[in-house]
Order: C-alpha cells, then sequence, then structure tokens
C-alpha cells in the first residue's frame, strides 16, 4: 500500500492535468463557462434563503443573523463532499476503457473528481467573501488559521469515501442507487440548514456521530458565529479520524485493484 | 537478455450469467480477489498454462484463432491484470497498442489530449512537450490539433492515439492487431517505424490476424489455441501448422452440411437460375450421396487449387432407366456459373441405369482461384426434366499460396526474352 502511495505521489502531474481538462470539458460550449462555478452555489443559497426566510420563516431559528451567510457555511463545503462521492461512485466505470485498455493508475479516477470538487469550492469562497463584505462581518485573523486546517481535513475524508465508494460500486453497481439517497439523509442529519444547538439534546451524540458534522460546525463556528473559535480541540481530533478513513479507503481501493480490469 | 519472460501463466475468468460475484463485503475487501475454489462451471480458462520467452530485440508475433487467448496474454504482459497464476516479467518500459486513443476526451482539444494521454502512458508532462511536435506531425494532423477531438474523423482519431503511443518509445512494444486504423500510406509509415524499433534493438510483440505480416516482420512466432501453445519458433513453420489446422476446422465445419439433411422441397422452381438452394425431382432415381475426393482418396472439403479433385456420387434407381443424364456445376460465392456440364451435352448417349451405382466426375487439376464454391449435381431427363436436382447443396473451399484475382486459374507459364531477366517463376 505504501508502495502503491508513492506511485501515487508520482502521478501528481496526471492529476493535475485531468482536473484541468475536468473543468475546461464542463463548461465547453456553455455560454457563461466557468462563471458557472459561482452562480451554480449562488442559485442554491437563494433557494434555501428564499424557502427559510419566505416559505416558512417559522421553521429557522432564531439568533442566526445573518442567516444566508451561515447557510452558505454549510452548503458550500456539503456540495464539494456529496458531488464528489456521486462522482466518483461512476468514475471507473465511465473510466472503463482506461482501466480495461491501458496501464493506467485507477486511483487517479475518484481522486481527480474530488479534487476538481476542490476547485468549485475554492471557486466559491469569493462569493462567500463578498457576503462578508455585504454583511460587514469581521472574522478574526485567528479564526481564519483554521479554515485551511478543516479544508485538508475534508479533503482527506471526502478522499477517502470516493476511493472506496467507487472500488466498492464497481464489485455492487447497487452502490451508485443507494448512495445518493444515503447523501439526502445525510445532508438533513447534518447541522447545516440548522445549527447543532437547535437539534433535540437526545439526538446531538448521533449528530455528532455523522462524520461531516464536525467539519460543518467548524466552518460555521469560524466563518459565520461571532466569538472565537471554541472548537478546535474537536477539530484536531478529527483530524486522525480523516486520516484514518483516508487510509481506510486507500487500502480498500489497493485491496480491489487488480479485480478492477476484468469487473469494470 | 529476456524482454519478456512467461511462465507456466493461467488466467481464469469468471463466467457471468451465473454470476456470484464476491460472497459479502467483507471478503470482497478482506481477499481483494475472488474466491480461489471457483467450481468448473463458474470459470473459464483463458489461458492454461502458457509459456514463453521473448529475447530483447526481437520482433515476435502472436497468432491463433479468435477466443484463443491472445489479447488476455497481451494484456497480463502489459500489466492490466495479473495471472490467476504463473508469472509474467518484463524487462524495461512497456507501451501497450491495444485501444488507441483509449482515454481522449472528446471535448478538448487534441493539443491538450496528447499531453494527457502520454502522461497516462507513463511519460512526463516534460517529455511531452519535447516530442509534442513529432507526435503531431505523424499523426498528419498539424492543422487540427487544436480542435476539439470530437470533430476528428475516426482515422484521425486512431492516427493520433497510435502516434501518442508509439512515441512513448517504450523498450517493449505491445501490438494488437491495430494497423488496420489508417489509410495505406499511414500503415506504410506504422511498419516503418516498426522497422525502426527493431534496428534499434527494441522488442515488439505482436498479436495479429495478418500472417502475411508475421512471416514477414517476425523473428519468432508464437501459436496459441485455446489457452496453450501449439507451435513455436521459426514463424514460416509456425504459421503453417496453424493453416493446416485452421483447413481441418474448416473442412470438418462444411462436412456438416449433407444433401439427406435438406429436407426435399417437391416442388421445381420456376426459373432454375434463381432458385437458392434445395432439392427437388420425380425421384425416379435419386443421388444418394456426393462426395468430394483428393489424390488421396480421402474425403475433404478443402482443396489446393491446381490439385485434382473427384466428385463421387452414389446413386440410385428406383426403376431400370434408359433416358438419364448425369450433371455438375461450380458456382463462385458471387453466384457466377464457373463451370457447368452434363454427360448429354458432351455427347454421351444413355442405355441403362439401374439399382444402386455409383458415378465419378474427376478433375485432374482443379483450375480455380482461392474462394468458396458451391456445387450443384443432378440427375435428369434427356429434356431437362429432373429425376433429383441438388442446388448449392455442397461447398468446397479452394486454397491457394497465390493471391491471384478472378475465378478460372488457366494452366500457364511465362516466357522472356533474354534481355529480361527474372527469378522465381
Amino acid at each position: 500500500m505504501l508502495h502503491s502511495l508513492r506511485q501515487l505521489l508520482r502521478h501528481r502531474a496526471l492529476v493535475q492535468s485531468l482536473v484541468a481538462r475536468e473543468l475546461k470539458a464542463r463548461y465547453r460550449g456553455s455560454t457563461l463557462g466557468l462563471l458557472w462555478s459561482f452562480i451554480n452555489p449562488l442559485l442554491l443559497l437563494s433557494i434555501y434563503t428564499f424557502v427559510f426566510t419566505t416559505v416558512m420563516p417559522g421553521a429557522r431559528s432564531a439568533g442566526i443573523e445573518p442567516f444566508s451567510l451561515f447557510l452558505f457555511c454549510g452548503l458550500l463545503p456539503w456540495t464539494w463532499f456529496s458531488s464528489s462521492l456521486l462522482e466518483s461512485s461512476n468514475s471507473l466505470i465511465a473510466g472503463g476503457n482506461l482501466i480495461r485498455k491501458v496501464l493506467f493508475p485507477a486511483e487517479v479516477l475518484p481522486i481527480v473528481t474530488v479534487f476538481a470538487g476542490l476547485v468549485h469550492f475554492c471557486l466559491g469562497l469569493p462569493i462567500l467573501a463578498a457576503f462578508f463584505v455585504y454583511y460587514r462581518v469581521q472574522v478574526p485573523l485567528t479564526d481564519l488559521a483554521w479554515f485551511p486546517v478543516i479544508v485538508v481535513e475534508q479533503l482527506l475524508l471526502t478522499l477517502g469515501f470516493a476511493l472506496m465508494i467507487s472500488a466498492l460500486t464497481v464489485h455492487f453497481r447497487d452502490l451508485r442507487d443507494l448512495l445518493a439517497n444515503v447523501l439526502t439523509l445525510a445532508f438533513f442529519l447534518t447541522p447545516i440548514i440548522y445549527p447543532l444547538s437547535q437539534a433535540p439534546a437526545w439526538a446531538r451524540p448521533f449528530l455528532n456521530l455523522n462524520p461531516f458534522t464536525t467539519l460543518a460546525v467548524s466552518y460555521q463556528e469560524v466563518l459565520a458565529i461571532p466569538g472565537p473559535f471554541v472548537g478546535w480541540p474537536r477539530l484536531l481530533i478529527f483530524g486522525v479520524v480523516s486520516v484514518l478513513v483516508f487510509a481506510i479507503g486507500y487500502f480498500v481501493f489497493d485491496r480491489l485493484r487488480d479485480t478492477l480490469a476484468e469487473e469494470v | 537478455m529476456n524482454a519478456i519472460e512467461v511462465r507456466d501463466v493461467r488466467k481464469t475468468y469468471r463466467r457471468y450469467g451465473r454470476r456470484k460475484s464476491f460472497g459479502t463485503l467483507k471478503s470482497a475487501i478482506l481477499t481483494g480477489r475472488v474466491a480461489r475454489d471457483l467450481k468448473d462451471a463458474d470459470a473459464f480458462e483463458a489461458l492454461k498454462g502458457v509459456s514463453f520467452e521473448v529475447p530483447a530485440g526481437k520482433t515476435f508475433g502472436l497468432v491463433g484463432r479468435n477466443g484463443s487467448g491472445k489479447s488476455t496474454m497481451l494484456k497480463l504482459i502489459a500489466g492490466i491484470g495479473r495471472p490467476t497464476s504463473g508469472e509474467v516479467k518484463v524487462h524495461g518500459r512497456v507501451s501497450a497498442l491495444i485501444e488507441l486513443g483509449a482515454g481522449f476526451h472528446p471535448e478538448i482539444s487534441g493539443r491538450d489530449n496528447v499531453f494527457i494521454n502520454g502522461m497516462m502512458l507513463g511519460l512526463s508532462k516534460r517529455e511531452v512537450a519535447d516530442r509534442f511536435d513529432e507526435i503531431v506531425a505523424f499523426a498528419e494532423l498539424d492543422d487540427f490539433i487544436d480542435e476539439p477531438v470530437k470533430t476528428y474523423s475516426s482515422g484521425m482519431y486512431m492516427r493520433l492515439g497510435f502516434s501518442v503511443a508509439i512515441n512513448v518509445d517504450p523498450d517493449v512494444l505491445l501490438v494488437d492487431e491495430v494497423l488496420a486504423v489508417g489509410d495505406e500510406s499511414f500503415t506504410h509509415k506504422c511498419l516503418d517505424k516498426f522497422a525502426d524499433f527493431r534496428r534499434r534493438g527494441r522488442t515488439v510483440l505482436l498479436v495479429t490476424h495478418s500472417l502475411d505480416m508475421v512471416t514477414r516482420f517476425c523473428d519468432d512466432a508464437l501459436w496459441l489455441d485455446h489457452g496453450v501453445v501449439r507451435a513455436q519458433g521459426d514463424p514460416r513453420r509456425v504459421i503453417d501448422a496453424y493453416l493446416l489446422d485452421v483447413a481441418a476446422a474448416e473442412n470438418k465445419a462444411l462436412a456438416r452440411n449433407p444433401a439427406v439433411s435438406v429436407s426435399s422441397s417437391p416442388e421445381q422452381p420456376n426459373d432454375m437460375m434463381k432458385a437458392v438452394e434445395g432439392r427437388w425431382g420425380s425421384r425416379e432415381a435419386e443421388i444418394v450421396s456426393v462426395e468430394f475426393v483428393r489424390h488421396n482418396g480421402v474425403a475433404a472439403h478443402v482443396f489446393e487449387s491446381g490439385e485434382p479433385l473427384a466428385i463421387r456420387m452414389r446413386v440410385r434407381a428406383h426403376q431400370p432407366l434408359s433416358d438419364f443424364v448425369f450433371g455438375v456445376a461450380l458456382f463462385s460465392a458471387e453466384g457466377v456459373c464457373c463451370y457447368g456440364t452434363n454427360t448429354d451435352i458432351e455427347g454421351a448417349e444413355p442405355h441403362e441405369f439401374t439399382g444402386d451405382a455409383e458415378v465419378g466426375f474427376v478433375i485432374d487439376s482443379l483450375c480455380l482461384v482461392a474462394g468458396t464454391y458451391s456445387v450443384d449435381v443432378a440427375v435428369h431427363r434427356r429434356n431437362g426434366v429432373p429425376y433429383d436436382y441438388h442446388r448449392s447443396l455442397y461447398t468446397i473451399r479452394v486454397t491457394s499460396k497465390l493471391n491471384e484475382t478472378g475465378i478460372v486459374r488457366p494452366p500457364h507459364r511465362w516466357t522472356f526474352s533474354s534481355s529480361i531477366r527474372i527469378s522465381g517463376l
């Protein structure tokens, strides 16, 4: 496995080019092109804001202001997470020709989907920044310093899941359909459209089991909720978890590697 | 020094349909492979213990029928998939021309695709950049390299794929039946490139159905048949053995078409020349069986052009006949009548035909070019009313070492005056 990981480092440049290709190809032919990376999260945010401020204002918890900023802190990373997983579940099957006909490091495919998601995530950040300016929210630099840490942990977590899911889906194709529903459920079980404090006390331990909860809460505490970031010990512990998930994901992928060419 | 060493390699595939994948998710992850104790019915052995070596710098040909395991072998050597048991060792960088342009993305430009494809095949970005001009020039795509690949014709697509793969400049090049990609001139360029490879001491493994190419280019050949090595060594010898076996198999397949198996259609068709195949006639006399016999007296369906052929008919008259004609005709695969004759045309006067008898039609030298021919045989009255007419019920194959065109090969020789010096005829 360590050998495979070293190999992977050698394929950095390939991953880089493939991510660039992914982004280039994705918007080729559309009029707005890369602008969609800005517009998509903005539209999503508008919809949720509309629902919670106009359609059912009562559902929204009091005291979280500005609400749309709070929403955005959870939605943006979640979009990265869920779309990466959904795409990676299909990545090996879609790239079947490569795996069957070319000596090609298969893990590159799910990894590329995760990194392409990261790029979209980063393209959404200027919008977030615009919100800060608009609402005149000041984030202390000490809090902001935690932001990259959260991103790296999310990256590792997503990579681990993506590797695992992509390889398993080749063998158990039902996972694809299952995954979409599990992700929808997970979305509501993560404090994204509501703060963790609003969840009933009995449910909180369960919500905390959800790996994405720590990430979402950290994003919110660092960016949207005033006051110093107090959740950092939890975030550090979660760092270990994310490394573990990555290691397990890679291990699973590595074990199934030889079967991929036949099963894809 | 061997470039490729293959030792007792077996490869077992699972059969789909009754597919029982991994028993459980757990076993899938922990073992990472198919449970070894597959039942026979679930397993398909593509390779059953294949061993061979390819010395560095040699060009090696791999031949065999479809499904003989050639491509599986190639993939194992390329490192795509691992043998179920046994060992494959390759020394040096491998490039496999198995599927050209695999991984091209249709939406982006040829230029970007060259870079990504090259990196997929193991080059660094810089190496691709160094070879970029050469790749584009070889693919003859200078004017189109910045267009998206989806606008390419299939020939352009393949040429670009080939060009990238060959410019990886591997120590071992694996080629699977890909030379059919371009027009004549591109094929020649590819062959020149192979020749160049050989000169520089690189190893080439060629999987092809073009036996001609094997004899022309390869130093050594291997014949795989149903996953086992049938012959290995001098290409000429291996190819000959392979061709003999193919002929034998064809013989067997053609023999499965006896007249009796065709249900007799009682009605004579209105237009005899339009009838495709069948059997009709009043049956006062019958053709019971038809055999094609080689010079050594053995029945066969494949004949070498120029060798003798005898058509042997067992016939039976259900009542004594005095009005009868035997006829034979040969048709090419396109339905052109190559030759037809009967005893009446040739001036014979029938006297008596009773009970069981045998009729032979002996051709001393089969003057037909290579191809498949169907045969009509008939016994009928002198006015043409048939007793028993067999239309295209029999097929023979004529093979030839030469590649002449047309239908008939008249006995001939060339003559030259003394100012022309020529040999080999």
